[in-house]
């Protein structure tokens, strides 16, 4: 809105000077013109000054000549203001003297150059900053409740793991998803191999409701079979569900799967079974040879797994994973460097609601099976039901991708510390071959050696862990 | 005692009516009781206004002459014309007028980047005037004591962009009786007259409405503002521009990761500010500034940094329910101002924030809806009356100064 350059500016304030100069009440207009000169005279030589000094300090003059009516401003002390001279545009100055008080008698508001206050500490204060966040955390649980779900449901999730290289990589990813859902949570976490501390020490972190559960056996080295036991272990997990008669909405969460937050909020839509749609993240190094094919010319797309709708948004069939292109090229064992292939239709992408795994008939409706009339294993939930036209679409009928499946492990043989955790000291220390810098001594340098020599004072678990798995690479088989 | 307890029994009925009305919308909340419920009023049948006819070079010329004035924040003196002249308040005999209406677009006469020089409006309005009290009796009969001009510029009727100038100036002399429709707002200051209506300045409701965003994006940015900081162009030393206010500002929180502040251009304003919780509303060069309207339409709570600053419509609104007010002293305690605040009045006034009238009362939508500012500002004319008595002069008797005021005013326009 100011249109005025800096020559206006520079105008109003000698007009300014002017004004102010004559403060005193007593002068008369016929003593204008002596004082006048001299006030003019004066500015010139403080004008000079400051050119050649940097800053303008006639106004220091007539601060301490004319204080007398002056609005003295709390923040700043004249001592302050002798000790702080130079002026930054961001240091205070004090209020400039005010023009004859045009604005009416009680305003406490004065037009004129005002400071510019900044406090001695002007960064942020950390218990305003927690403060702030339990406001925005207040504010949003109240947007939560009036627009999003009313009467959010439990969620309880079913993961099966065991102990192995990745196992802190993959859980951990999965525990932090689930610490971030607003809704209340239960986590049933299966475990092959019985309890470890391991496991127990990673979820604990997690500050969530867990049920840890141990299974008998331990984990094989085939996909297909790790496939087959992680059915069981969900079944598993599905009998303490009806055992403890839990409610809620479950879900299964693979740990090496990675889950959006809106699949948490998708789901308290399921009324009793449930399907969404999940990608498929199955490329691995092989599968660039396959980019290179002449015929592929777009990027190749995700494949995904999950419920088809037709025109009228009902389900009218399953997208299920083609595995033809990588026949002869999947991975067999958990460390082959293949492709690592889903099963056609993965257990994540189903949900259902926990009253269909109850004893009491009540409220089931008639085509779900109950859990303990199951001969054997199922290879997935679909098989639950005698009926699959009865499940239910979420997700916009299927169209959102709301979690994506991913298998990764290491080699069986890999070896990692307990917990992940190097906390005894490194004792052994071996200069290095180099040194960057050919002057400096050779620096103690702790490489890769100790870890060897760490993996003598391994705890006892990994010790049978380790024969465990020497023992699966020279027979390739299950040794229990 | 049969009264009384009739009178006792009329009082409990109503004071459980009304409890059941606050309580009907848990979502929004409606500000009972007398401020609160005249927002909804109406004003049809209270008030009749009569609007002038003057030659087109007072309105239409200077609009096609530049069509920018449609949309800059002063356009409120079109749009108000254009709803005056189809309104049922409107009447087409000024024997029965209440309040007259001179449909003068003072503000319009832009430079090429869009600001407006109010250099010219002085002898416009003179000009008028003359027009007026020449060619009808009413404005003698009173001296413009019912009459009401919109004069929605920096400093109302003083007509100057720079407060210094605006102060001297004063408010025009011809003026002195007559209502003032403004957005400039201040106590004690002499470019508000007693009696003056505040309005809000004018807000593109088209744009507003477009960019919504779905109410359930977690507000998840604690105070939001754009803007300068220094006005580099005008006062480049700082303590000029906003008191000193805006520099404060910066020089406190630019490191604050809860306070959201630049002097950037983003394209998703409109969108952030519906995720913040706080959005600052300091002064610029004048206390009023469109970003209180911005603030109310989309639910952030408005934190007004200007003293002594009078805000739209503040005898409908209770403002101090719905902001937060901060003293331009205090800026540099604003973190912990905002942080003390208790969450049950956070949410309060969020609630408050969303109720609908409150929003409309804000713009001046096209085509006009019940309970936007055009009808607030009638609402405001209709509490003004009926006139006192001492509105209407005796013959002969003159109280306005035609004479009075800067050389360059006087010049016919």
């Amino acid at each position: 809105m100011k249109l005025s350059a800096l020559r206006q500016s520079y105008i109003n304030r000698r007009s300014y000077f002017r004004s102010s100069v004559p403060l005193d009440s007593s002068s008369d207009s016929a003593f204008n013109s002596p004082t006048a000169i001299f006030g003019l005279i004066l500015h010139g030589l403080c004008c000079l000054i400051s050119l050649f000094l940097g800053y303008r300090f006639s106004r220091l003059v007539f601060f301490f000549l004319f204080s007398t009516n002056f609005y003295t401003s709390p923040f700043r002390s004249t001592a302050d203001l002798v000790r702080t001279l130079d002026v930054h545009s961001v240091l205070s100055t004090n209020p400039h003297l005010p023009l004859v008080n045009k604005t009416l008698p009680n305003s406490r508001v004065v037009v004129g150059r005002h400071g510019i206050r900044i406090r001695p500490w002007p960064h942020p204060d950390p218990v305003e900053t927690m403060k702030a966040h339990r406001i925005i955390e207040i504010v949003q649980k109240e947007q939560r409740s009036q627009f999003g779900e009313k009467d959010p449901r439990t969620v309880i999730v079913v993961t099966p793991t065991y102990v192995r290289t990745f196992q802190a990589l993959h859980l951990t990813g999965v525990m932090h998803s689930l610490m971030l859902v607003p809704h209340d949570l239960v986590w049933i976490v299966v475990e092959a191999g019985g309890v470890s501390n391991e496991t127990a020490s990673l979820i604990a972190k997690s500050g969530l409701k867990t049920i840890h559960v141990g299974f008998n056996q331990r984990m094989p080295n085939s996909w297909d079979e790790r496939y087959n036991l992680e059915s069981k272990m969900r079944l598993r997990a599905l009998r303490i569900i009806r055992q403890k008669k839990l409610d809620g909405i479950v879900m299964f969460a693979d740990d090496s799967n990675m889950h959006s937050m809106e699949l948490f909020d998708e789901i308290q839509n399921v009324k009793w079974f449930g399907a969404v749609s999940v990608g498929i993240l199955a490329n691995s190094i092989n599968a660039d040879e396959m980019v290179d094919h002449k015929e592929e010319q777009e990027n190749p797309r995700m494949p995904v797994q999950g419920p088809a709708c037709n025109a009228s948004n009902m389900l009218a069939g399953w997208h299920v994973f083609n595995a033809s292109p990588y026949a002869g090229k999947s991975a067999v064992h958990i460390d082959d460097r293949g492709t690592v292939l889903p099963r056609k239709l993965d257990w994540s992408g189903f949900v259902l609601n926990s009253r269909l795994l109850w004893k009491d008939r009540g409220e089931r409706p008639k085509w779900i099976k109950d859990i303990d009339m199951l001969e054997g294993d199922i290879e997935s939930p679909l098989d639950l039901v005698n009926d699959p036209s009865m499940v239910e679409p979420l997700g916009s009928c299927g169209r959102r991708v709301l979690l994506w499946w991913l298998r990764v492990e290491a080699r069986t043989d890999s070896k990692f510390p307990p917990r992940w955790v190097i906390d005894s000291p490194l004792e052994i220390t071996v200069p290095s071959r180099h040194t960057p810098w050919p002057d400096a001594p050779p620096e103690p340098h702790a490489n890769e050696e100790p870890i060897e020599k760490h993996s003598t004072k391994r705890t006892s678990g990994s010790k049978r862990r380790s024969k465990r798995k020497q023992n699966y690479n020279s027979a390739g088989q299950i040794d229990v | 005692m049969r009264i009384s307890f009739w009178g006792l029994l009329v009082i409990a009925f109503g004071f459980s009516w009304s409890i059941t009305a606050f309580e009907h919308n848990p979502r929004t909340e409606r500000i009972s009781g007398s401020a609160g419920d005249v927002l909804e009023d109406d004003p049809v049948g209270k008030l009749k206004v009569y609007v002038y006819e003057l030659p087109s070079k007072y309105n239409k010329k200077i609009l096609q002459k530049d069509p920018r004035c449609l949309s800059h924040m002063f356009a409120a003196e079109i749009y108000m014309h254009r709803f005056l002249l189809s309104s049922p308040v409107r009447t087409l005999n000024p024997q029965e007028a209440d309040w007259f209406y001179t449909p003068i677009y003072a503000t319009c006469d832009l430079t090429p980047t869009g600001l407006p020089l109010p250099f010219k409006s002085p002898r416009m309005l003179r000009s008028a005037i003359q027009l007026i009290s020449s060619s009808w009796p009413y404005w003698n009969r009173t001296e413009g004591a019912d009459h009401f001009f919109v004069v929605p510029h920096d400093f109302g009727a003083c007509f100057h962009y720079q407060e210094e100038k605006a102060i001297e100036r004063g408010i025009l002399p011809l003026l002195r009786r007559a209502t003032l429709v403004q957005t400039f707002g201040q106590q004690n200051h002499v470019c508000l007259k007693e009696g003056s209506i505040t309005i809000p300045p004018y807000a593109p409701p088209q744009k507003i409405q477009a960019r919504h965003i779905p109410p359930e994006t977690p507000r998840s940015i604690f105070v939001y503002f754009r803007g300068l900081f220094y006005d580099v162009n005008n006062d480049p030393e700082g303590g000029y521009y906003a008191r000193g206010a805006r520099a404060a500002v910066w020089e406190n929180f630019k490191n604050n990761p809860l306070f959201d502040i630049s002097t950037d251009h983003p394209t998703t304003y409109y969108e952030d500010m519906q995720r913040a919780i706080f959005c600052l509303c300091p002064l610029g060069w004048a206390p009023w500034s469109p970003r209180l309207v911005e603030a109310v339409v989309f639910g952030c709570i408005p934190v007004i940094i200007a003293d002594d600053i009078v805000l739209p419509f503040a005898d409908a609104i209770p403002w101090e329910e719905i902001g937060v007010f901060v003293a331009e002293e205090d800026v540099p305690k604003l973190d912990t101002i905002l942080t003390s605040i208790p969450p049950e009045v956070i949410l309060r006034k969020q609630r408050l924030l969303a109720n609908p009238y409150m929003k409309r009362a804000m713009l001046f939508p096209q085509p006009a809806l019940p309970g936007d500012a055009f009808h607030q500002i009638l609402n405001g004319l209709a509490r003004k009356l009926p006139h006192s008595k001492n509105v209407y002069l005796k013959p002969g008797e003159k109280i306005l100064n035609w004479t009075a005021g800067p050389v360059g005013d006087l010049k016919p326009w």
